[in-house]
């Protein structure tokens, strides 16, 4: 049945006040969402105050300063720090998105961060994402064919190769994902968003010839058909992707081939 | 407890191979019932202050008969296609799930079935 109100282990409570930086004129305040599988205690907002004069002017600045120059216990991911990885996505200022491309100066007032919505923490601001990129593997996302692989590059229009525009920018962040509701309801069968834009991607891939197949393996009540348009996925990618318009364009490929 | 690898898991019972159908459909009688419910509801205006025998002349015209029965049809089609996908979404116990579902569908023959009975006995009884 469904579930109204958090588990008393989950709830949220004020967590410690980091001191302000000495000296400093411009501070920030930010609140980061803590856990730790370590100890039995619920998840808190610790404050600290990073001081802007002495910061890059992203998120992921701030975080890695403060675990730099802090608080060493903080635990997120991060790689390449450029939006291209993948790796720091968060729910940053109430929308899902790369801590590495969002300016704190986007926040007005406190900066909340928290880890990514409806998903298991591991520790602070690392969800699990084994189920995640399961979906990934389940969608056989790689060049399939039956022709015999030929002496050269496999040959692609410039007309084909524009359809996989829009697609193949997608760094797997699951900002969009976990940003869906029905996601958020059904994520043990949905494959949500992001999974499905990347299936669009192959299946948009003019040099694929498993297309038939993949749809096959799509067409269900849970794993395409739970996306109700809601656009949340749209709306908060940071890659300016629009995960929305893949899976209307799939729905209509199902259509497509019974028609 | 279970043990079983992630794609195991994402994997699942597999695909159930169907779901256009539904998806195709709720579509198909959306877009019927836009003419349908704009008729009906001019007819209402038209008709508001008749009297019973009105409503019942109004009723047994044929083309008014015919509307009526499509638009009672379509209503609930549509409306137990919609209102499956919310149970699916949101009722995660199986068994209730599907106590659920089988009783907004046959809800929605029972009262889809009565309704064009009524329109029927109407315009053939008059």
């Amino acid at each position: 049945m469904a579930e109204f109100t958090l588990p008393k282990k989950s709830k949220v409570i004020e967590g410690k006040e980091w001191p302000k930086p000495e000296g400093a004129t411009n501070t920030k305040a930010i609140k980061v969402y803590r856990w730790s599988p370590d100890d039995d205690q619920n998840p808190r907002l610790d404050t600290y105050h990073v001081d802007l004069d002495d910061c890059g002017p992203m998120v992921l600045d701030a975080l890695i300063k403060i675990k730099n120059e802090v608080d060493s216990t903080l635990a997120f991911r991060r790689s390449c720090r450029e939006g291209v990885c993948g790796s720091c996505a968060m729910n940053i200022d109430g929308g899902n998105t790369l801590a590495c491309t969002k300016y704190i100066a986007d926040a007005k007032g406190d900066l909340k961060i928290y880890p990514l919505p409806h998903q298991a923490v591991i520790k602070d601001l690392v969800p699990d994402q084994t189920h995640f990129f399961a979906q990934y593997r389940e969608i056989e996302p790689w060049l399939k064919t039956d022709t015999p692989a030929p002496e050269r590059e496999r040959l692609q229009s410039p007309e084909d190769r524009a359809k996989v525009d829009g697609l193949w920018e997608c760094v797997l962040c699951a900002c969009c994902s976990t940003s869906c509701p029905s996601y958020w309801w059904n994520e043990d069968r949905y494959l949500g968003p992001a999974i499905l834009l990347q299936a669009y991607r192959w299946l948009a891939d003019s040099r694929d010839e498993a297309t038939g197949e993949r749809l096959d393996n799509l067409e269900d009540p849970f794993r395409l058909y739970r996306c109700h348009t809601i656009m949340n996925c749209t709306k908060t990618c940071p890659k300016h992707l629009n995960p929305a318009k893949a899976i209307a364009s799939i729905k209509k490929m199902m259509v497509e081939r019974r028609l | 407890m279970s043990i079983r690898t992630p794609l195991g898991r994402a994997r699942g019972l597999g695909s159930a191979k169907t779901g256009t159908d539904h998806w195709w459909a709720q579509r198909v009688t959306a877009l019927a019932l836009i003419p349908l419910v704009i008729w009906f509801v001019v007819s209402m205006i038209v008709n508001t202050g008749s009297d019973h025998e009105a409503a019942l002349s109004f009723i047994s015209s044929p083309i008014n008969a015919v509307l009526l029965t499509l638009l009672i049809v379509a209503t609930f089609y549509h409306g137990q296609l919609g209102l499956q996908v919310v149970i699916e979404d949101y009722i995660h116990t199986k068994w209730l799930e599907v106590a659920l579902i089988l009783s907004v569908k046959g809800g929605a023959i029972f009262l889809g079935v009565a309704s064009v009975y009524a329109v029927i006995a109407i315009a053939l009884g008059g």
